[in-house]
């Protein structure tokens, strides 16, 4: 068994020999897109496991282990992994667990800090956590992210996002029900596939896969029906995962919308450039600016690419960042970036100038940037475009499915009276 | 014909229209959750009415109705929409719509580009709120606006909650102030509510209509409404119905009434909702659970007839009183637990009336009194001591298990707990302002649901599958009863999962503890809550262990005094008590009158109570100044001379004109930095005022989020009177990163703090009048600064040099540092002072703003005036070296908190007192810290939660206990 080490600080590290024996864990998000990432580590010699729980229990056990006015992903994403640890399915003396750090001003940098509090007081001491982050925090002998480590990690959010993308604007209206989810299904496959043989991440290999995944579900059989379309923007937990919003897609889905996400891509560029728009306005590295410059250009081709995929379709193309940028220009400061900073202020502006004006703004309970960024803007992007129908809805272990629904079914009614009026003029043009 | 149901959280509305939409028919009914059965009842009484409705369109609408309709196939309308519905139709003209209901509040603007408003999560019910403060004030809701007709006195109350509100107005009952002034502040609060929830920077003008239960009886809410809004609302006919009439004019689909009837008879909800194992298996456990808890008595004995000396002890709690008398022995001679209707005085004349006639020749050797009303019965009755309310529970647990380590007493209002270490209090728990839970919280549902609270708690002991409702405040949890409700759950599951979620709240909210082994094993349990054997249930099972409840748990507060009492008049050789005679009592007489204390700014409003023979009491004040009408003691508080020092940073005569600061949040600590760099650059520097008094509502109607913390939501205020002061340019930087002090792993200022001029930019409407400057700026680079910033400014006034700016920033710099300086240099001064006359020094850490006194609440005077010095965290925190923390090191304000709780562990006379904001989502993370840091050094931590109001008899319990075990 692999000897327990800790760094000068008392930190638990992750050891070589602990890779080779133990059991990853780490907390599902969005559900295309991490399986594909899932994948990726396994390939690498990582035994990860996404944790795809849900359930109650999960927010009961957050709120035993943390602070209880820490927001909602925090307790879930926590509760999840002692729920897990606690379930017996796992050897406590062979398992580890993974998150995410930004490094980021808001309390979403300190998750697995409170996450390792909350080992403690579980009684969990033995159990390493790995901080996953492009900062270089937290090193670990046995966990090292390479470069073509994070070229597969960028490929697999581009394939995550365009499932997705597509996805969201077939499924509704697909004529024999399921075909489309199967389509995901097979393409995480295949996408697996190729990168275990060390293919599909390259730039060109990314444009030939892009192409067939639009061919593919170009052939899925359409009824274009009108109906309600839908964004959501918001926190990038709640905004993403079941667990974290009580399904919302599926709730949407059920009330016959079509659903638009942006994808995590725009999040991605968002996290880079702040490291650019850092050194434009309070001075900076030259050569540090060049090399984050370097990684924005290779993002940025990449985002052409699967945009001229989804129009050769005709498809909606996915939110470019260079353009979602552009719309919130002069309405909120590109400084502001902490959390999901002026990305969500830009998103809620984009869908609503293409079509999605409908938009369910989520976020936990009490989250900073959101006061700002959701909750603060509102009220401009109503004077920028008049016909934006957003509704903002708390998650939290104690806001309940009632209160959110009505809610959202408050917005919806406008969406639908605003819909039956369109069509009615397109009736009679 | 078409028909309307409105299902809401606490009634249910049915209408018939005709096909010319009028209304034939209409009923209103409170559903106590029974809804099917009400929706079973109300269909019948329709039928029978109007005979010709049982086969025509219907459609349901409301929050409750949402999951009946869907299950029994009826078309649902959601109801704010049905309301526009309605108002179309019968309401044309209309600009604007306040609609309260049972928990929800709603403005509808109809005209100028429609938007519909629902409160948010944590807005707290408004109907179901007013319901609660009638409850509070013992009085029927028409009663209620028959007091506030006449009233003479607003009070501040809360609004952000109804938790909050009831914290505000407990303690003015306790002080004796008017029900009528009470009644109309309540009101008042209502109405800040909706505004500050749902104007969100609109202003409500125009044709402005009211709707729902509480505006149409409540003829003195509306006009609250009236007065504050500066308009005249109409409140319609048929006001409480616009929502089931909007349902009925979307009614599409026919709906046969026997076939309704039968599906929600048979809609039971899906059963799937999370619960608990029972408390009890069987019968027989329940008997052995009494007969154990039933070992944990007290001696009794007759009061006539007993000849030896008594004691009593008071314990005037927020919603009930207690009183003992005790004999030499410890036994109980006589006691009393009446509910406390507003004014604990009346009821303790009673008490003691009723005494003096069972025991005429009573010798009475000495008394003492605890609770919220500990002063006012203490000078209303001569009683010799008081005590706080900590001390006594303690001494009273010890009596029942004297090795205790860990007392936990559940009362009406609040929550107390603390652990024992050596014999002395350690480690005290109190509820904050919005974790109820309490007792009165069981008592509000029971009495909801149409139970007594006896009857109710019983219910819940045999419950199979008690519902797991969380922990949380009150509002929701009625929308997770609702939830439970509407999944089947049966009351009992329900009364048992309310019982549950009171012991979690006090557990994980208030403890936030994880396993019994951090309480300890010897646990004492009280309070008149734990009297409620599904509460203690529940508690034993949540913790696994068993635990001693006293037989008059609900008397242990009163109980602990006279034993306080009994020992402190040995000690002092006390013979005779100074309490009221029975024939000082004839003459007893007790006026209450409202003045303005008027000796300061602060301008309190007390309370004064006259007794027969000329004694005042005051109540109310902040400080003791109406009382001594001496200032309270400023030397040695570092707070008073923060503010004198920034009050010295006067505006100077500038050639280019005025700039305006808004202090609070980034700007607050910043004002030497700014005002230097500005005044050198040749503008006048003014700024709103350090004291944000009377300023907070004036920016209410554009807060836009209404969870973030006060703060933030004064600073609204802040720009708002600059505005009106007329000034014409506003600096308000955006901050991401704050100067590096060298203590943390980053330099960040929370998103709030740092982003906020960009709220105040999209949402006040006023700053379109204005020039608003909100440059991301960065000062903690300050080799970059001066180019940057010259860029910036260079965009709103011509002819500046980069030359200038370099000056003038370099002299900022300077004069920041020089700032810092003297508080440390002050601050240094205090503790040699402190440490020369022998005093406590309390930090008083929080952030650079809670330096406001609106925001501190005075708490920094009621330090002084409890005997202790005060200095800040900024003094110390230079004073150690980076170190290690258990969380991400990274903002500079809370690598100060950090760095001075290192500091205080390795000094003997001083503690560290936490303010945190309500909301603050970061605190979240640096209190827990912070007491690790302080529990490692084996010093106490206190945390005191501020908002709005903050309820100064929390914190004076809490603050005394602190220096109770100092």
């Amino acid at each position: 068994m692999a000897k327990l080490k800790y760094d000068k600080n008392g930190r638990l590290l992750f050891t070589k020999e602990m890779k080779k024996e133990y059991t990853i864990l780490f907390p599902m998000m969005a559900p295309i897109h991490f399986n594909i990432v899932r994948n990726v580590f396994l390939h690498y010699g990582y035994n990860a496991v996404l944790l795809d729980t849900d359930g109650p229990e999960i927010a009961q056990t957050g709120l035993k282990y943390v602070h209880n006015d820490t927001c909602y992903p925090a307790l879930l994403v926590i509760g999840q992994f002692i729920h897990a640890l606690q379930s017996g399915k796992y050897d406590l003396d062979r398992t580890a667990l993974m998150i995410t750090q930004t490094g980021g001003g808001c309390r979403a940098s300190n998750y697995i800090h409170l996450l390792r509090k909350a080992l403690r007081k579980a009684g969990f001491e033995q159990v390493p956590v790995v901080s996953l982050n492009l900062s270089g925090m937290e090193k670990n002998s046995g966990f090292r992210i390479t470069l073509p480590m994070v070229l597969r990690i960028v490929s697999a959010v581009v394939y995550g996002d365009m499932l997705m993308l597509l996805n969201n604007q077939i499924k509704p209206y697909e004529v024999r029900q399921g075909e489309s989810a199967e389509l995901v299904d097979r393409w995480t496959e295949k996408l697996t596939d190729q990168f275990a043989r060390g293919l599909g991440y390259k730039t060109k290999e990314i444009e030939e896969n892009l192409d067939k995944i639009c061919a593919d579900f170009k052939k899925i059989e359409v009824d274009r029906v009108p109906k309600i379309k839908v964004g959501i923007v918001g926190e990038i937990y709640v905004k993403y995962a079941r667990l974290g919003n009580n399904d919302l897609e599926r709730f949407l889905e059920e009330q016959d919308c079509e659903i638009c996400l942006p994808g995590l891509m725009g999040f991605g560029l968002f996290k880079v450039d702040n490291r650019l728009e850092d050194c434009k306005l309070y001075g900076g590295s030259r050569i540090k600016y060049r090399a984050v410059k370097f990684l924005m250009d290779y993002l940025t081709r990449i985002e052409e690419i699967m945009a001229q995929s989804a129009v050769k379709y005709g498809f909606t193309p996915p939110y470019e960042y260079k353009n979602t940028k552009k719309a919130v220009k002069d309405v909120i400061g590109y400084g502001s970036k902490m959390g999901e900073g002026w990305l969500l202020t830009a998103e809620m502006i984009e869908l609503a100038e293409t079509g999605f004006e409908n938009i369910v703004c989520t976020q936990p309970f009490g989250c900073l940037p959101n006061h700002i960024n959701g909750k603060g803007m509102i009220r401009k992007i109503r004077s920028i475009n008049p016909k934006a129908n957003i509704v903002a809805i708390d998650y939290d272990p104690g806001a309940t499915y009632v209160n959110q629904e009505n809610r959202i079914k408050l917005m919806l009614a406008v969406a639908k009276e605003n819909l039956s009026a369109a069509s009615a003029v397109t009736e009679e043009l | 014909m078409r028909v309307g149901i409105d299902v809401g959280s606490t009634t249910v509305k049915c209408v018939v229209l005709d096909d010319c939409n009028r209304l034939v028919y209409s009923t209103y009914e409170r559903h106590f959750s029974q809804i099917t059965q009400k929706i079973a009842e109300i269909l019948n009484a329709a039928a029978e009415a109007v005979p010709e409705c049982v086969n025509a369109p219907l459609a349901m609408s409301g929050s409750a109705g949402m999951g009946i309709a869907q299950n029994c196939g009826v078309d649902f309308v959601q109801e704010v929409y049905a309301t526009r519905v309605a108002a179309n139709t019968f309401l044309p003209g209309t600009d604007a719509i306040i609609e309260l209901g049972g928990e929800d509040a709603k403005i509808l603007f109809l005209t100028g580009g429609m938007e519909f408003r629902m409160n948010g999560t944590c807005a707290g019910g408004t109907g179901a709120f007013i319901d609660q403060m009638a409850t509070l004030l013992d009085v029927e809701l028409g009663e209620l606006n028959t007091l506030a007709a006449s009233y003479e006195k607003i009070y501040t109350i809360a609004s952000r909650c109804g938790v909050f509100a009831k914290t505000d107005i407990q303690p003015l009952l306790n002080q004796g102030a008017r029900k009528n002034d009470i009644a109309a502040s309540i009101f008042c609060a209502v109405v800040n509510q909706t505004v500050a929830g749902l104007a969100q920077g609109r202003e409500i003008k125009g044709n402005v209509v009211y709707l729902g239960g509480p505006l149409t009886f409540m003829p003195e809410l509306r006009n609250r409404f009236d007065i504050e809004l500066g308009t005249k609302g109409a409140c319609p006919e048929n006001s409480l119905y616009y929502v089931a009439m909007g349902a009925a004019l979307c009614a599409e689909n026919a709906v046969d009434f026997n076939e309704l009837r039968e599906k929600t008879a048979n809609y039971s909800g899906s059963g799937n909702f999370a619960f608990n194992p029972p408390l009890f298996e069987t019968e027989k456990d329940y008997a052995d659970f009494t007969e154990r808890h039933g070992r944990a008595n007290v001696k009794t004995a007759e009061l006539k007839g007993y000849n030896g000396g008594t004691y009593i002890g008071i314990d005037a709690g927020s919603t009930t009183v207690k009183a003992v008398v005790m004999g030499e022995n410890n036994e109980i001679l006589f006691s009393k637990y009446l509910p406390n209707s507003g004014n604990p005085v009346p009821i303790i004349k009673e008490f003691f009336e009723e005494l003096y006639r069972m025991a005429p020749d009573i010798k009475i050797t000495a008394g003492a009194v605890t609770g919220y009303g500990e002063e006012i019965i203490k000078n209303a009755f001569g009683v010799d001591y008081g005590i706080v309310e900590t001390v006594a529970h303690f001494t009273a647990a010890k009596f029942f298990m004297p090795d205790v380590e860990f007392v936990i007493d559940i009362g009406g209002q609040d929550i107390k707990c603390f652990k024992v270490h050596a014999g002395a209090i350690d480690n005290i728990f109190l509820n904050e302002a919005c974790s109820s839970g309490c007792g009165s919280f069981l008592q509000t549902f029971a009495n909801a649901l149409g139970y007594s609270i006896e009857d109710f708690s019983k219910l819940g002991l045999f419950g199979r599958h008690p519902v797991d409702l969380g922990s949380r405040c009150t509002v929701f949890m009625n929308s997770s009863v609702k939830q439970a409700q509407k999944d089947g759950a049966t009351i009992e599951d329900i009364s048992a999962g309310l019982s549950l979620s009171v012991v979690k709240n006090a557990l994980y909210k208030v403890i936030r503890a994880s396993t019994p082994d951090e309480l300890g094993k010897k646990i004492v349990v009280q309070g008149g809550t734990f009297l409620n054997d599904a509460v203690l249930r529940a508690f034993e099972q949540e913790m696994g262990v068993q635990v001693v409840r006293p037989t008059i748990a609900g008397l242990m507060g009163a109980y602990g005094a006279a034993l306080y009492a009994k020992d402190k008049a040995k000690t002092d050789g006390t013979k005779k008590s100074s309490v009221c005679t029975a024939d000082e009592l004839t003459s007893f007489v007790h006026k209450i009158s409202v003045v303005n204390c008027g000796m300061c700014s602060n301008n309190c409003r007390l309370t004064v109570n006259t007794f027969a023979d000329g004694r005042k009491f005051i109540g109310g004040n902040r400080c003791e100044k109406p009382i001594t009408k001496k200032s309270p003691d400023t030397e040695l508080n570092i707070y008073e001379y923060k503010q004198q020092l920034l009050e010295s940073y006067k505006p100077v005569k500038g050639s280019r004109g005025v700039v305006g600061l808004p202090m609070g949040l980034n700007l607050y600590e910043m004002l030497p930095f700014w005002h230097t760099f500005f005044t050198k650059l040749g503008f006048e520097v003014v700024h709103s005022p350090l004291n944000s008094k009377n300023i907070y509502r004036k920016g209410t109607h554009t807060i836009p989020s209404d969870t973030v913390c006060f703060p933030a939501k004064l600073i609204h205020g802040h720009v708002q009177t600059l505005i009106d002061d007329g000034v014409k340019t506003i600096f308000y930087p955006c901050l991401s990163y704050n100067i590096d002090e060298g203590l943390g792993d980053n330099h960040y200022n929370c998103p709030v703090v740092a982003y906020y001029p960009e709220v105040i930019k999209s949402n006040m409407s006023d700053i379109e009048k204005i020039t608003f400057i909100n440059p991301y700026l960065g000062i903690h680079r300050p080799k970059d600064f001066p180019k940057k910033a010259f860029t910036a400014l260079s965009e709103y006034f011509q002819g500046l040099t980069q030359r200038e700016v370099n000056d003038a920033s370099k002299a900022a710099y300077a004069e920041y540092k020089a700032y810092l300086q003297k508080i440390r240099e002050k601050g240094e001064e205090i503790i040699e002072k402190s440490r020369a006359s022998g005093k406590q020094i309390i930090v008083l850490s929080g952030r650079p703003y809670h330096v406001d006194p609106e925001i501190n609440h005075g708490i920094d005077r009621l330090i002084s005036s409890l005997g202790a010095s005060i200095i800040s965290e900024d003094v110390i925190s230079s004073r150690v070296n980076k170190f290690h923390t258990g969380v991400l090191n990274q903002w500079t304000y809370h690598s100060r908190l950090y760095a001075a709780a290192k500091y205080v562990g390795t000094q003997k006379d001083m503690n560290l007192v936490q303010l945190v904001s309500f909301g603050c989502g970061v605190d979240a993370i640096t209190t827990d810290e912070v007491r690790d840091i302080l529990e490692k050094s084996g010093k106490i931590y206190t945390q005191i939660k501020i908002d709005e109001i903050t309820n100064l008899g929390a914190v004076k319990i809490r603050l005394r206990s602190l220096f109770a075990t100092l």
